[in-house]
C-alpha cells in the first residue's frame, strides 16, 4: 500500500469545511463533478456536486487501459474512503480495472443538499452520476451496508452494461416477520434517532469500533473526516431513517422490488461476508445466496461489519475478477507445466458461474468418473435389507450388554426416517446439522438424510463449543437435529435452523428449545406415510452435494468441506480396497469418521462403550467387549485411545477376542512406532496400519508396521551414506519417529486385501489420467527398480497411495511458495498435491480458500510439504507455513525434531524458525524429561547435543539456539499438533531478548 | 608513480603494494597476515606495509609508523601503494567528541585524500554495523545506510561519518568498499574474550536478562578474510557497504558460556535485568571499559550497550558479492580459543 497521505481542502456553505488526512488515497483519485439531478426529490434543473474517488487519471497516466470499470457504492455511515484499498490493488493489477468510488449525496464530501433522499432517490442518483461521467464498456457494481441495496438497483437498471455484482455485509430483504437486528432497532428508536445519528457522532464511533482489529487512529480520523459537525451528519441520520422496516414504509416498494429484480441477474457474483456482525449477519448472506445462486461466496471468518477493514478483500476482489474475466488468461496455474494442457477450462470464466448449490466441480476433478459405475452410499443397505444378520451394535454403560440392529431394521429405520423427514419438510440440497453423538442414531440418520439429497452438516464437539458454534453457523443449516445438549447450545448460541430432537422431550424442554418434532415422530409418520403407499423420495444424482465436514480447527477456523454422494462413495470404496473391508466384515468404530462408512461397506459395526469425543476413555475391556460382541476383525482408534488400551490392558480378562482382530488402523493423528510395537502384542494378528490424509482427502496413503520399520531402515543407510561419517544421531532419530502411515498398495498386509488394493490402484490411476498431464503415474514410480533409497529419510514416511490416489510434489521456489511444475522425482521437496476421486469438491463458502486449494486443475494442494523417495513412498515433511526459508535453502522442520526428539532427556521437540522470510535461522525447543520448570536456555551439553543430532540429520540444519520449555502448546482438538506458528512467535520475542515467559 | 621506499618501485603486475592501517589490533594483524599468506599461496608479489604508532610485529609486513593525525606521515604511508585497508580508528569510550572526528573523520578524509593523490586504486574501509543502528533489536536485516544522526555515541557517529565520506569518494578510478564486521573475537584478542575470561574468572560477569538474545559475532580470521575477499572482489563491492558475521547467530548467554569455558573460567550464573543494566549504565561500562588508545573496531562498546537485545543480520547479500563463505565456525573457533588458553573447550 503507498501510503501517500495529503491535506484534502473542500469548499463548503462557504467555509473552509475539511482538512483531512486520508492515508491510503492517492491525491489525484480525488475528484469532483457536477451532475445534473433528476431525483424525484430535487427541483428540476438542480445540479448537485459529488465527490468521487476515481483511478482512471492514474490508469492513463500510466498509459494503462483497464478491463471495465468497478463502480464502488459506501454505506452508512462511511464514504468512498471504504474502498480506498480496492483502488489501489486494481490500479497495481496486472489486469487493471478502473474503480470508481462515490461519496453519496448528503454522505462523505459530496453536497449537503438539505433534501430527505429516500432508495428509490438514491438509485436515481447513482444513475445521473454514471451518466455525467460517461461510463462506457462493461460495469461491475460493488456495494457495501445500503450501498450494496443501491448498487444492485443500479445493476438491476443497467443490464446492457452490468457485468458482475460484488457485495460485502448488506442485505436486500427483510424477511417477513422478522424482526429487524437490534442495533438498528435501536438507532431508529425515536429518541435515539436524532441523537445517535445526527446530534452526536456515536452511530460513526459505534460502526468504526466494528474493526477487527481496531482500525488504526489516522484511518479512524479519515473515516471521520466528512462528518464532524452535525449539519455535516443529516444524511447519516436520513440513512438511518429511511430503512424500511415495515410494509407500510415509503422506501418499501422499491427495496421489493430491487430484491425481486437482482433474482433476474445472470451476471457473475461475488459474496465476502465478514460474519461478525452485528447487523448484517448470516442469515442476510443466505438470502442473497438465495437470490444469487450462481454466487462466489468467501465469508472471513473472525471479521466484522468493516470486512473491507478487516482482510484483504481487495485481494480478493481482484483475484476473482482474473477468474472471472480475464477468459483463459494467466493464472498461478499455468506454472504448472503441462498439467492443465489440453483440459477443459474450468478456471476461467466458468468458474465463477458454478453454483453454489448445485454440485460445484461435478465436471472437473472427477469429470472421467462419470462413466464409471455409481454405487450409492446406501446401495448396501437395500440390498441387504432382508437380511437379519446383525448391522450396527451401540455397547451400552460399561455392564457389556449391547443394543443391536439387525440390516432388515437398519434399513426399515432408515426408509422411516427419510420418508418422515422428507414428510416434514427436509427437501434435497437443505442442510442439515447433526448434533448427534456416534451410534446407530446417527448411523441411521446419516443414511436417512443422504437418501434423501438433505446435505449432512457434521461438526464434532472436538472443535470447542466456540468452534463449533461457528462452524455450525458458518454452513447455515436449515435444520438441526440434536440431542437435548446440542439443542441447548444451539439455542443459546442462536444457531440457526429449525430444531429436531433426537430423544422425545418434555413439553416445557421442547418449547423452550423451540423443538419442531422429535425423531421417533418423524420415524412414526415416514412410516405412516409409507403405509399409505407415499413415493419413497427420490434419490439424489451421484454430483449433488451430500455432505459438509469439517477440517480440525488446529490452524485458524475450521473450515467446512463439501463432498458430494460420488466422493463420499469413492472414500467408502478408497477405504474398503485398503483395509480389506467387505461384505462380511466386522469392525469396531472407535474412531467416529471411517466407522460411519460401515453400513456403506456392508460390514457390521460395534460403536464400543466410550466417549467418542474423547478417545482416552476407551479402555481394553470396553474394547474386547465391543470386538467380542460382533466377532470383530477390524478395529478403527485413534492414537490416544489405543495408548489408554495399553495401559488399560492388565485389567482384561480375556484376550480372545483381540486376537482374532486382523486389521488394525490407528487414525486421527501420527502413531508412534513405539506404541505400535507395543500394540503387536495385544493384537497378535493383526497388521497395524495408519493412514495419511485430512479432511479434505481421506485417505490419502497407507503404512504398516513393517513398511514403518522398512522406511526407517532405509533413511538410516540413506543417511549415513550421505553424510559419508557414521551419524550416531540420525540414526537414532528413527526411534522416536512419529510415523504417519503405512504403505499402501504393494506391502498390504490382509489376505487378499493387498490384491484388491493393487486393483483399485490400477483403476484409479487409469480414471484419473486427466489429472496426469505426463506424470507418469505412481503406479509406474512404483515399480521402478528399488534403488539404495534415494529420498528415504527427512520427514515421517506415510507409505504409499491408496487404491485411486495419485501423489504428486510442487516444488518450492525461493520465496517458499510451492511454484513448482509437478513432479514425482525422488527427494524433490515441495507441497503435496493429491488426485483422487475421494478428494472433497470444495471448501464451502471459502472461494478465496477453494481457489488456492484447486489452482492445479484435478489436484488438492494439501498445504503439507514432503516428498517421495525412489520407491514411491511419501515422506510428510511439516507444513507448507512452517517451513523454514533460511538463507541456505529451505528447511523442513519434522526430520529435524525427530532427530532432536532422540536426543537423551529430550521429551517432544519443535524446530521453528525466526528472523525474516529468506535469512531466517531455525531454533530448537524441547520439553525435557522430566519436564523443566520454566523457560529458559538450554543448557551447554544439551544444546550441544540437540545441535549435533540436528546437523545429523541435516547438514544445512545450523540450529541457532535451543529453549526448553515445561511443555509445548498443542491445539485442543488432538493435543498433538504442536502450535508451531505460536512456538515461532514465541521464540522470536524471546531471542530478540524479550521476557521468558512460558509460550 | 615513485617513492622513497626501494620496495615500492619494485612492481611487478602481478604484486601490489598493501597498506593496513591499525595493524597493531588484533584484525588489523588478522587482515596483514592473511594478505601475505594469500600472496604467497598464490604465488604472487603482494608486499604488505601496515601504519600504526607503533611496531605491528608481523612477519613479512613491513610498518610505515605513524599517527592518522600527522599529514607527512600519512602521505609517506600512502607513497606506492595500489591498495588501502583502512581499519585505524578511536574507539574508546573515554575522550571528547572532537577527538573522535580528528581520528576517525579527519583521520579517514586525510588518509583516503592522500591515497587517491598518490594513485591508490582500492580501498577498503573497515566500519561496523553500528553505523547504521538506530533500533533497539536487529533481526536479519541487511546493511542499513550508515547515519551519523541516529548513531549512538561518539565512535558509531563518527565512524558513521567517515563510511559516508568514504563511501562518497568512490569512483572507478579510486574504488572505495566499505566492510563492517560485526563483534569480531578469537585469540589474543584483549578486549572482548580476555575482558570475559577475566570477569568469569573473578565472579563479576553477570548476564543480561535471560542471555537468549541473539547476536551475530565473527570469529576473527573470518573477518579477516572477508576483508581481504572484498580486495578481490572490488569490481562488485565498490560503492557498497557490507555487513560481515559468521552467519551463526547464537543466543549471548551461550557465547559468553562458550568464551568462558574456553578461557578456563566459570561459566556466569548471575542474571540481571537488561532495564537495570542499562538504568544504571555504568554497570556494563565497568564490565566492558576499553582502555583508550586502542585501534579497534569497538565491539565491547557495542556488545556492551546491547547485550541485552538481538543483533543478528541477513548475510546472502554479502556472501554473494564478495563470493565469501566464513571458514572457521563458531564451535571450531571456540575449539581454536581453549587451544589458545591451554584449556578445554566443554561440549
Amino acid at each position: 500500500m503507498h501510503g501517500c497521505r495529503f491535506r484534502a481542502e473542500h469548499d463548503h456553505d462557504g467555509t473552509r469545511l475539511v482538512s483531512a488526512v486520508w492515508p491510503g488515497v492517492e491525491l489525484d483519485w480525488s475528484r469532483r463533478i457536477s451532475v445534473p439531478s433528476t431525483a424525484s426529490v430535487d427541483p428540476s434543473g438542480t445540479v448537485n456536486d459529488w465527490h468521487v474517488l476515481d483511478n482512471g487519471p492514474e490508469l492513463a497516466a500510466r498509459g494503462l487501459s483497464p478491463v471495465g470499470t468497478l463502480l464502488c457504492v459506501h454505506g452508512n455511515p462511511t464514504w468512498s474512503y471504504l474502498w480506498r484499498g480496492l483502488l489501489r490493488a486494481a490500479t497495481d493489477s496486472p489486469e487493471p480495472w478502473r474503480v470508481v468510488a462515490v461519496d453519496q449525496l448528503d454522505m462523505g464530501f459530496s453536497d449537503r443538499t438539505g433534501t430527505f433522499r429516500r432508495l428509490e432517490d438514491r438509485i436515481t442518483d447513482l444513475h445521473d452520476l454514471t451518466g455525467a461521467l460517461e461510463l462506457s464498456g462493461q460495469v461491475i457494481t460493488v456495494g457495501h451496508d445500503w450501498g450494496g441495496v443501491i448498487s444492485l438497483g443500479w445493476a438491476t437498471r443497467h443490464r446492457s452494461q452490468l457485468a458482475g455484482v460484488v457485495l460485502t455485509n448488506t442485505a436486500i430483504h427483510q424477511p417477513q416477520g422478522a424482526a429487524i437486528p437490534a442495533p438498528l432497532q435501536v438507532a431508529l428508536n425515536p429518541a435515539v434517532h436524532g441523537w445517535g445519528t445526527k446530534s452526536s457522532s456515536a452511530f460513526l464511533r459505534v460502526t468504526h469500533a466494528l474493526a477487527h482489529p481496531p482500525l488504526p487512529a489516522d484511518v479512524r480520523s479519515a473515516y471521520m473526516a466528512p462528518y464532524r459537525r452535525a449539519s455535516r451528519r443529516e444524511g447519516v441520520a436520513n440513512f438511518v431513517a429511511d430503512i424500511p422496516g415495515s410494509p407500510s414504509h415509503p422506501s418499501y416498494p422499491t427495496l421489493e422490488a430491487v430484491a425481486e429484480a437482482v433474482r433476474t441477474l445472470d451476471v457473475p457474483a461475488l459474496l465476502l461476508w465478514g460474519p461478525r456482525d452485528p447487523v448484517f449477519s448470516d442469515r442476510y448472506l443466505r438470502d442473497l445466496m438465495d437470490r444469487l445462486p450462481q454466487a462466489d461466496v468467501h465469508r472471513f471468518e473472525g471479521a466484522g461489519h468493516l470486512v473491507m477493514e478487516d482482510r484483504d478483500t481487495a485481494g480478493t476482489i481482484l483475484d476473482w475478477l482474473a477468474a472471472t474475466y480475464d477468459d483463459g488468461g494467466d493464472d498461478s496455474g499455468t506454472r504448472d507445466g503441462g498439467i492443465r494442457s489440453g483440459l477443459g477450462q474450468t478456471t476461467g470464466g466458468a468458474h465463477g458461474k458454478m453454483s453454489q448449490s448445485g454440485a460445484k466441480r461435478s465436471a472437473s476433478g472427477t469429470a472421467t468418473d462419470a462413466t464409471k459405475e455409481f454405487r450409492p452410499l446406501w446401495a448396501e443397505l437395500d440390498r441387504r435389507a432382508g437380511d437379519t444378520a446383525t448391522s450396527v451394535v451401540d455397547m451400552v454403560g460399561g455392564s457389556g450388554t449391547a443394543s443391536s440392529l439387525s440390516w432388515t431394521q437398519l434399513a426399515e429405520r432408515v426408509r422411516n426416517l427419510s420418508s418422515g423427514l422428507a414428510a416434514s419438510g427436509v427437501k434435497p440440497g437443505d442442510r442439515v446439522s447433526l448434533l448427534v453423538p456416534p451410534g446407530s442414531d446417527l448411523t441411521a440418520l446419516i443414511y436417512a438424510c443422504v437418501r434423501i439429497g438433505a446435505i449432512i452438516v457434521v461438526a464434532d464437539a472436538g472443535l470447542g463449543t466456540k468452534g463449533l458454534s461457528r462452524a455450525v453457523k458458518g454452513a447455515g443449516p436449515k435444520f438441526v437435529i440434536g440431542i437435548e445438549r446440542g439443542l441447548t447450545a444451539a439455542r443459546l448460541f442462536g444457531w440457526p435452523g429449525e430444531r429436531i430432537s433426537a430423544a422425545s422431550l418434555a413439553p416445557a424442554r421442547r418449547r423452550l428449545l423451540g423443538v419442531t418434532h422429535s425423531l421417533a415422530e418423524i420415524a412414526a409418520r415416514g412410516a405412516a406415510e409409507r403405509r399409505s403407499g407415499g413415493q419413497h423420495p427420490e434419490e439424489p444424482g451421484p454430483d449433488d452435494q451430500a455432505a459438509i465436514l469439517f477440517t480440525s480447527g488446529s490452524t485458524g477456523p475450521a473450515k467446512g468441506v463439501v463432498y458430494t454422494h460420488r466422493q463420499l462413495s469413492a472414500m467408502r470404496d478408497a477405504v474398503a480396497n485398503t483395509y480389506g473391508l467387505r461384505a462380511g466384515t466386522s469392525l469396531v468404530a472407535g474412531f467416529a469418521p471411517f466407522a460411519l462408512l460401515g453400513p456403506a461397506l456392508g460390514a457390521t459395526t460395534v460403536t464400543p462403550d466410550m466417549d467418542v469425543t474423547a478417545p482416552k476413555t476407551l479402555t481394553a475391556t470396553a474394547l474386547a467387549e465391543a470386538a467380542a460382541a460382533v466377532n470383530a476383525t477390524a478395529v478403527f482408534a485413534s492414537p490416544s485411545a489405543l495408548r489408554n488400551v495399553l495401559d488399560t490392558a492388565a485389567a482384561l480378562a480375556n484376550r480372545g477376542a483381540l486376537e482374532q482382530v486382523q486389521v488394525l488402523l490407528s487414525a486421527g493423528a501420527p502413531i508412534p512406532e513405539p506404541l505400535l510395537d507395543e500394540l503387536t502384542g495385544l493384537l497378535p494378528q493383526a497388521s497395524l496400519h495408519t493412514p495419511y490424509g485430512m479432511t479434505e482427502a481421506l485417505p490419502i496413503t497407507d503404512i504398516d508396521l513393517e513398511g514403518i520399520r522398512h522406511a526407517r531402515l532405509d533413511a538410516d543407510s540413506q543417511a549415513g551414506a550421505g553424510s559419508g561419517a557414521g551419524s550416531e544421531a540420525g540414526a537414532g532419530s528413527g526411534a522416536g519417529s512419529q510415523a504417519g502411515a503405512g504403505s499402501g498398495a504393494g506391502s498390504q498386509a490382509g489376505a487378499g486385501s493387498g490384491a484388491g488394493s493393487q486393483a483399485g490402484a490400477g483403476s484409479g490411476a487409469g480414471s484419473h489420467a486427466g489429472a496426469e498431464g505426463g506424470l507418469p503415474t505412481n503406479a509406474e514410480t512404483d515399480t521402478r527398480e528399488p534403488g539404495p533409497g534415494t529420498g528415504a529419510g527427512n520427514g515421517v514416511c506415510v507409505g504409499r497411495p491408496v487404491s485411486g490416489a495419485q501423489i504428486a510434489i510442487s516444488g518450492l521456489d525461493e520465496d517458499a511458495a510451492a511454484t513448482g511444475a509437478l513432479t514425482r522425482d525422488p527427494a524433490v521437496t515441495g507441497e503435496i498435491l493429491v488426485s483422487a476421486p475421494h478428494v472433497k469438491n470444495h471448501y464451502d463458502r471459502l472461494w478465496a480458500t477453494e481457489r488456492r486449494s484447486s489452482r492445479t486443475r484435478c489436484w488438492h494442494r494439501t498445504g503439507d510439504v514432503g516428498h517421495l523417495d525412489d520407491q514411491g513412498r511419501l515422506w510428510v515433511e511439516g507444513r507448507l507455513g512452517h517451513i523454514i526459508p533460511t538463507a541456505s535453502g529451505v528447511l523442513t522442520p519434522v526430520a529435524l525434531e525427530q532427530a532432536v526428539e532422540a536426543v537423551d532427556d529430550v521429551g517432544r521437540a519443535a524446530v521453528v524458525g525466526v528472523g525474516p522470510d529468506g535469512a531466517q535461522v531455525p531454533v530448537a525447543v524441547v520439553e525435557t524429561l522430566p519436564p523443566a520448570d520454566r523457560p529458559s536456555l538450554a543448557a551447554p551439553a544439551l544444546t550441544a547435543a540437540v545441535r549435533a543430532a540436528a546437523a545429523a540429520a541435516n547438514p544445512d540444519a545450523g540450529i541457532s539456539a535451543v529453549l526448553v520449555v515445561a511443555e509445548l502448546p498443542t491445539d485442543i482438538r488432538h493435543n498433538a499438533k504442536i502450535d508451531r506458528a505460536g512456538l515461532a512467535g514465541w521464540a522470536a520475542e524471546v531471542l530478540a531478548g524479550g521476557k521468558m515467559t512460558a509460550p | 608513480m615513485t617513492g622513497a621506499d626501494p620496495d615500492a618501485t619494485n612492481l611487478t603486475r602481478d604484486g601490489m603494494n598493501i597498506l593496513v592501517t591499525g595493524a597493531s589490533g588484533m584484525l588489523g594483524r588478522a587482515v596483514a597476515e592473511a594478505l601475505i599468506a594469500r600472496s604467497a599461496k598464490l604465488g604472487r608479489r603482494d608486499r604488505v606495509y601496515t601504519f600504526q604508532r607503533g611496531a605491528s610485529s608481523i612477519e613479512g609486513a613491513q610498518d610505515r609508523r605513524g599517527s592518522l593525525g600527522d599529514p607527512g606521515a600519512v602521505e609517506r604511508a600512502v607513497d606506492g601503494i595500489d591498495a588501502v585497508i583502512h581499519l585505524a580508528a578511536k574507539v574508546s569510550f573515554a575522550g571528547e567528541a572532537e577527538e573522535f572526528d580528528d581520528v576517525n573523520i579527519e583521520g579517514t578524509r586525510r588518509l583516503l585524500t592522500a591515497a587517491r593523490q598518490a594513485g591508490v586504486s582500492d580501498v577498503v574501509f573497515v566500519s561496523s554495523p553500528s553505523v547504521a543502528h538506530h533500533g533497539w533489536s536487529i533481526v536479519g536485516d541487511g546493511a542499513g545506510p550508515a547515519s551519523p544522526e541516529h548513531a549512538r555515541g561518539n565512535y558509531a557517529r563518527t565512524k558513521a561519518a567517515a563510511e559516508l565520506l568514504a563511501l562518497g569518494m568512490d569512483s572507478p578510478g579510486f574504488r572505495v568498499a566499505a566492510v563492517r564486521p560485526h563483534i569480531v573475537w578469537g585469540p589474543g584478542d584483549t578486549q572482548l574474550v580476555e575482558r570475559v575470561v577475566a570477569r568469569a574468572k573473578s565472579g563479576r560477569l553477570p548476564l543480561l536478562d535471560s542471555g537468549a538474545a541473539l547476536i551475530d559475532t565473527t570469529y576473527v580470521d573470518n573477518a579477516a578474510s572477508a576483508i581481504t575477499a572484498a580486495l578481490n572482489r572490488m569490481d562488485h563491492a565498490h560503492g557498497r557497504a557490507l555487513v560481515v558475521t559468521n552467519g551463526e547467530p547464537r543466543p549471548v548467554g551461550e557465547l559468553i558460556a562458550g568464551i568462558c569455558a574456553a578461557g578456563g573460567a566459570p561459566t556466569p550464573t548471575r542474571h540481571i535485568p537488561g532495564w537495570l543494566a542499562r538504568a544504571a549504565g555504568s554497570v556494563i561500562e565497568r564490565v566492558w571499559t576499553v582502555a583508550p588508545g586502542e585501534d579497534e573496531p569497538p565491539m565491547t562498546r557495542f556488545l556492551a550497550e546491547q547485550l541485552s537485545t538481538a543483533h543478528w543480520f541477513d548475510q546472502r547479500q554479502t556472501r554473494q558479492v564478495l563470493d565469501w563463505t566464513p571458514e572457521v565456525s563458531i564451535d571450531e573457533g571456540l575449539s581454536r580459543l581453549a587451544a589458545h588458553y591451554g584449556g578445554r573447550a566443554s561440549g
